[in-house]
């Protein structure tokens, strides 16, 4: 296969995986992991499990970490522009799609109260996702020490003195960097 | 300027969000209410169609809210900006990988930033709740009205679907279920 080839084969591969995957990133890794390293041999299971691991303590959606990892490992960055291309455009044209729909006919009674049904159904799937993140957690206090400063700070602290997200994701990061080394040193002794 | 600001806002946002998606809502509900993007009530509405299409979370959001401020191009212009941290970040570290997962800075950083992803999601949900049930604000006129009843029965019952370890329902099909369930409420209480 030429290069060119290749980075075809990606761009397909990965617009299916993004055509066809429903609940974001964690529900796509099955079948990246079925199209990369059964169907197609890209790379080994390993492989594909450092990647996992990988695109999941990097920042951005997981979809399109694991999606630009796989594509660069197969072919360069041309494989990466490929593969990342082919999983975010599928949702990029439905969701276009959706948008001009839904502002064409807002406006209707019936569409509004379908939302009035789906916003209430959504928050029961945003929290089934926050319990099955919360259960796959380390339990331990630096965890629930974050969990609850994160909740008090946005939700509580928040309402009287505007405080952005981006301080609360790096005081954690501090937070953990600092009692991952402490525990580590004692550890060492 | 539109354009540029939907880049930079969603190109910080996707910079500044570990553990999937989700993570990214409460900094997105922060994001786009400060600018006058979207509504609260919107963004819940959004929520339930980026769960009811395929594809990432984070590209739906960009996707939609750069369609809502200026059509295609914002929509263009968002997606790409919540991209671009992602693929410009791993092509650095696969280069370096070994070193990557080796790293302790790297483990300790990650032992804060799993739990702050589970908080943030955590308030996300407790603002999404209060949008969808006291849209108006706290108070006891709420228990006179018909749409907070409505709304928690409709909630109810798909958390059962959803929880349910015996009836197994794919999400999309409950989304349509609590469509139908307001629709269906919405004409009977004439709300």
């Amino acid at each position: 296969m030429t290069k060119f080839q290749k980075a075809l084969k990606l761009f397909l591969v990965f617009f299916k995986i993004g055509a066809f995957t429903f609940g974001g990133g964690y529900a796509m890794i099955p079948l990246i992991q079925h199209e990369v390293t059964v169907k197609n041999k890209w790379i080994t299971d390993d492989d594909i499990l450092e990647i996992v691991a990988i695109s999941e303590s990097t920042p951005g959606p997981i979809a399109v970490n694991s999606a630009t990892f796989v594509g660069y490992r197969v072919c360069g960055v041309w494989g990466s522009i490929a593969a990342t291309l082919g999983v975010v455009l599928p949702s990029f044209l439905i969701m276009l799609c959706v948008f001009f729909l839904l502002d064409k006919f807002q406006e209707k009674k019936p569409v509004q109260y379908a939302f009035m049904g789906i916003r209430a159904c959504v928050l029961a799937l945003v929290l089934k996702a926050l319990i099955s993140m919360y259960k796959k957690c380390q339990k331990n206090w630096v965890s629930y020490t974050i969990i609850a400063f994160s909740v008090i700070t946005s939700v509580v602290i928040a309402r009287f003195v505007p405080i952005n997200t981006f301080y609360i994701i790096i005081a954690s990061a501090v937070f953990g960097l600092v009692t991952y080394s402490i525990a580590r040193r004692r550890a060492n002794k | 300027m539109i354009l540029w600001q939907l880049f930079y806002t969603f190109f910080t946002i996707g910079a500044f969000t570990f553990g999937g998606g989700l993570a990214m809502l409460r900094i997105a509900q922060e994001q786009v209410l400060v600018h006058g993007w979207l509504e609260a009530s919107q963004i819940v509405d959004f929520v339930a169609l980026s769960e009811s299409t395929p594809g990432p979370f984070a590209i739906n959001m960009a996707t939609y809210v750069g369609a809502s401020q200026d059509g295609f191009l914002g929509a263009l212009c968002a997606t790409l900006g919540v991209v671009l941290p992602s693929f410009i970040v791993i092509l650095i570290v696969a280069h370096f990988y070994k070193q990557f997962q080796n790293s302790h800075t790297v483990k300790g950083i990650m032992t804060g930033l799993k739990p702050t992803a589970i908080g943030l999601i955590a308030s996300a949900v407790i603002s999404m709740a209060i949008t969808v049930f006291v849209p108006a604000g706290l108070s006891l006129s709420i228990l006179k009205s018909t749409e907070f009843y409505v709304s928690l029965a409709i909630f109810a019952i798909c958390a059962f679907l959803i929880f349910s370890k015996k009836i197994k329902i794919p999400p999309v099909l409950i989304i349509c279920i609590s469509a139908g369930l307001g629709i269906a409420a919405g004409y009977a209480f004439g709300l």
